[in-house]
């Protein structure tokens, strides 16, 4: 049966319990809030980054590391720069929700598991002949 | 936390697999403890399907579920979750009904882009394998399932997270 609704409403419910901690500590700070903004609108390296806050490398790398850390940003360095952009790797993505499908379908299929067992035991009870 | 290996035996929790075999394919597997019947008799039956197809960790409750099983006939599921605001609807067609052994179905509440699901079922010495096969129309199609899964529920916990902050009285500056 379709899935893609369900899983998303169960990432937003399980993002929720699960990243919302560190997600505020993360937000806690306004710099770290206008980085946010800024990715939203498009990719960014550190030092542009840097420039736009008027701050130094360092000091930005350790903003960019806390959202990083806070999973609300990733970064990829390609040679000498290192690209920052909003949420999770697309591979990454993918492997996430490869995932939540398959423990969807898991438990679904423990509950199936359940009936079936019961099916069978009716079955017996009632004396189910087998017309082999 | 899953830490059981395939090829261990597994006497009462079989394993479930999903795997992207394709641009435009997803298949999941699982071996079920019973006859295949009896588990395409739970798959058809309504108030059987009713009592498998939304275990509790999905957070999906089952408002009402019709499933007219034959070829060209129609389901619909209309269910309820905690973070929708209204109630929503799975819906499709029957494409093949083979008892015992296959169903294909359309899903088609998200129009165009939906999968064609074809599940077989496969007797081994009173075990069924169940092997689950979502094809999709295109690579773009399956790409955005997984995209709009993924960081759509990114964007709504923004949302939701913006909409905390500005609660809270602080802003962007």
């Amino acid at each position: 049966m379709p899935l893609v609704r369900v899983l998303i409403l169960n990432h937003m419910v399980q993002y929720a319990r699960t990243g919302f901690d560190a997600s505020f500590a993360a937000l806690a700070d306004a710099t770290r809030r206008g980085v946010l903004e800024q990715l939203g609108c498009a990719n960014a390296s550190i030092t542009d980054l840097a420039e736009k806050f008027h701050m130094t490398l360092t000091g930005m790398k350790k903003h960019v590391s806390v959202l990083e850390q806070a999973g609300l940003v990733t970064t990829e360095k390609v040679g000498r720069v290192r690209t920052c952009r909003l949420g999770l790797r697309r591979l990454e993505e993918e492997a996430a929700w490869i995932e939540r499908h398959r423990q969807l379908w898991d438990a679904r299929f423990d509950e199936l598991d359940k009936v079936v067992e019961e099916l069978k035991r009716r079955e017996k009870v009632d004396g189910h002949k087998k017309r082999e | 936390m899953d830490t059981r290996r395939e090829n261990e035996p597994a006497p009462t929790k079989n394993h479930t697999t999903t795997e992207r075999k394709s641009e435009r394919e997803l298949v999941s597997t699982r071996t079920i403890n019973g006859p295949a019947r009896i588990v395409f008799e739970a798959w058809t039956k309504p108030e059987l399907f009713k009592r498998w197809w939304t275990p509790k960790s999905c957070g999906l409750s089952l408002l009402s579920c019709e499933m007219d099983v034959r070829v060209g006939g129609g389901y619909r599921l209309v269910f309820s979750h905690p973070a929708a605001p209204t109630p929503m609807e799975f819906f499709g067609r029957y494409l093949e009904v083979t008892p015992q052994s296959r169903l294909v179905w359309t899903n088609e509440e998200g129009g165009d882009s939906g999968q064609v699901t074809t599940v077989t079922f496969e007797e081994r010495g009173g075990q069924t394998l169940l092997v689950l096969h979502d094809l999709y129309p295109s690579k773009e199609a399956l790409d955005d399932a997984i995209a709009s899964g993924s960081t759509g529920g990114v964007g709504e916990s923004f949302e939701q997270l913006d909409e905390l902050i500005a609660a809270l009285g602080t802003s962007v500056g």
